[in-house]
């Protein structure tokens, strides 16, 4: 297995700073605005972008959440072991609000496909948009596209890309892994 | 992700401790889904359950129903009473029927202990055990210990006493197994009729003295006296019965600690609790009904994951 270094920690966090200033010029004051962390890795990526808006542009009153689509996957029972649920944590409405999507890799696009099913449970949101901060192009099984993308890369089928944070694995980079 | 150590659950008997653990938190995902405004998921679209009764339930059976429902899987309902059962049909007859409807799962209540262990052997189908006899109840268990573990923060150590009808139940038995595999200690306490004979071999303490009993628990878990089940008399009268193992307020708040009390349902009200009781603060006994269907949740969940396509 080897692996290739994609983007190292000062790029994550240039990366970083550009798409919170896109989510800026989108959402201004994000008073209508909700951002919401896809379970298990979007959460990290949506925990920072809520922390830099806040913190670097003193955006104020961030609405975050975190969304488990474990059960509402396509692939229950297909796989080799039972799909482990996360927690969701969604402590307000989502109805008429603008929710931004936050997930670290965009693959085939079932995740979010299930993330759109799930959110429904919490309401009728007015807008969704999509945020990802690696976009794996030509692997899409549905016809999905990121609104705000960090890097868009080409990967073939026996690569996967593994995004790290250091809150969680001690550094932020992003890999190339030849399986 | 581990996974369930079987491939049905006949009782609490055949489980290992990681196998309730998992359940747990597995409901834990699940009760927050039961109280979303779309209380429903998708993950068992393709799953077809047939929840066979051949004996009568109300709580149990809507509350499987409702899990499965809630799941959004496709649910059949069997009631004995209006089936060919009563033309002479046999247990495996009716349910191989069912399944070549191309059922993936049956819940199962029958009054016989074992019917859900003997139908596991002769059919593909997963089966969960919805009460069979005074063998088990498994669900209803994990529902109890889940509800102690949601008032108390955790099962292991705890004192739990369960009260009254011990030879007929197997809400009893279920409990007594699932609270020694997570750690608790347990009390069997009623009429000395109604104690099974060899009820120590289980590793639980005896108790007459409901008084006795209340002051060491920290759970009092009243079971409901079993009239349709006694065949004899097993004790003189439902009013003496009441005076010496029913818990009224005045008997509670004589203690030096503030206990809680479980009930399995249906109450009769005013013979094992009374109403003060059964609805006072120290009452779990809607929190059981609401973790029931969570549990039933997670059971069906993790069992149909094993129910390859």
């Amino acid at each position: 297995m080897s692996q290739k270094v994609l983007l190292n920690a000062k790029e994550v966090n240039i990366i970083l700073h550009r798409l919170a200033c896109q989510l800026i010029e989108k959402h201004t004051d994000f008073s209508n605005t909700v951002l919401i962390g896809l379970q298990p890795r979007g959460i990290f990526l949506a925990d920072r972008l809520a922390k830099i808006l806040e913190e670097d542009y003193k955006v104020k009153d961030i609405q975050l959440g975190h969304l488990d689509i474990t059960f509402y996957r396509d692939d229950f029972r297909r796989g080799d072991k039972t799909l482990e649920a996360n927690t969701t944590k969604i402590n307000f409405l989502v109805e008429g609000k603008d929710i931004v999507f936050i997930d670290d890799v965009l693959y085939t696009g079932r995740s979010i496909r299930a993330a759109l099913t799930a959110i429904q449970s919490f309401g009728r949101p007015n807008e969704i948009e999509l945020l990802t901060l690696i976009d794996r192009r030509f692997s899409r099984h549905l016809p999905i596209q990121p609104d705000y993308r960090g890097r868009q890369v080409d990967v073939i089928n026996n690569e996967r890309v593994k995004v790290n944070w250091k809150e969680y694995d001690n550094e932020d980079s992003v890999y190339l892994i030849e399986k | 992700m581990s996974e369930l150590s079987v491939n049905h659950l006949l009782g609490i008997k055949y489980l290992k401790e990681k196998d309730i653990q998992l359940i747990f938190e597995t409901a834990d995902h699940f009760k927050e889904v039961i109280n979303r405004p779309i209380k429903k998921v998708p993950s068992l679209r393709d799953i077809t359950i047939a929840n066979l009764f051949f004996e009568n339930s109300t709580r149990t059976k809507l509350s499987f129903e409702l899990a499965e429902k809630r799941l959004s899987a496709d649910v059949i309902n069997f009631s004995s009473g209006q089936s060919s059962v009563k033309k002479g049909e046999t247990l495996i007859d009716t349910v191989n029927n069912i399944l070549s409807m191309k059922v993936d799962m049956v819940v199962m209540r029958h009054p016989n202990p074992g019917a859900g262990v003997f139908l596991s052997k002769h059919i593909n189908a997963s089966i969960i055990n919805a009460g069979d006899g005074a063998h088990e109840h498994p669900t209803q268990a994990l529902l109890d210990s889940y509800s102690i573990r949601e008032k108390l923060g955790d099962v292991a150590g705890k004192k739990v006493v369960i009260v009254g009808d011990i030879l007929h139940s197997r809400v009893a038995l279920s409990n007594i197994f699932a609270l020694q595999l997570q750690g608790a200690q347990v009390m069997v306490c009623g009429p000395k009729t109604l104690l099974p004979k060899f009820i120590n071999e289980l590793g639980v303490k005896v108790e007459t003295n409901l008084l006795k009993a209340l002051n060491w628990c920290d759970v009092a878990n009243m079971l409901r006296v079993q009239n349709e089940r006694m065949d004899i008399s097993y004790f003189p009268s439902t009013r003496e019965y009441t005076q010496q193992f029913g818990v009224n307020k005045e008997l509670l708040d004589s203690l030096d600690k503030e206990i809680t009390i479980m009930h399995p349902g249906p109450i009769n009200r005013g013979v094992e609790i009374t109403s003060d009781v059964a609805d006072s603060k120290q009452s779990i006994i809607l929190d059981q009904v609401q973790n029931g269907v969570a549990i039933r949740m997670a059971a069906i969940y993790l069992l149909a994951s094993k129910i390859k396509q």
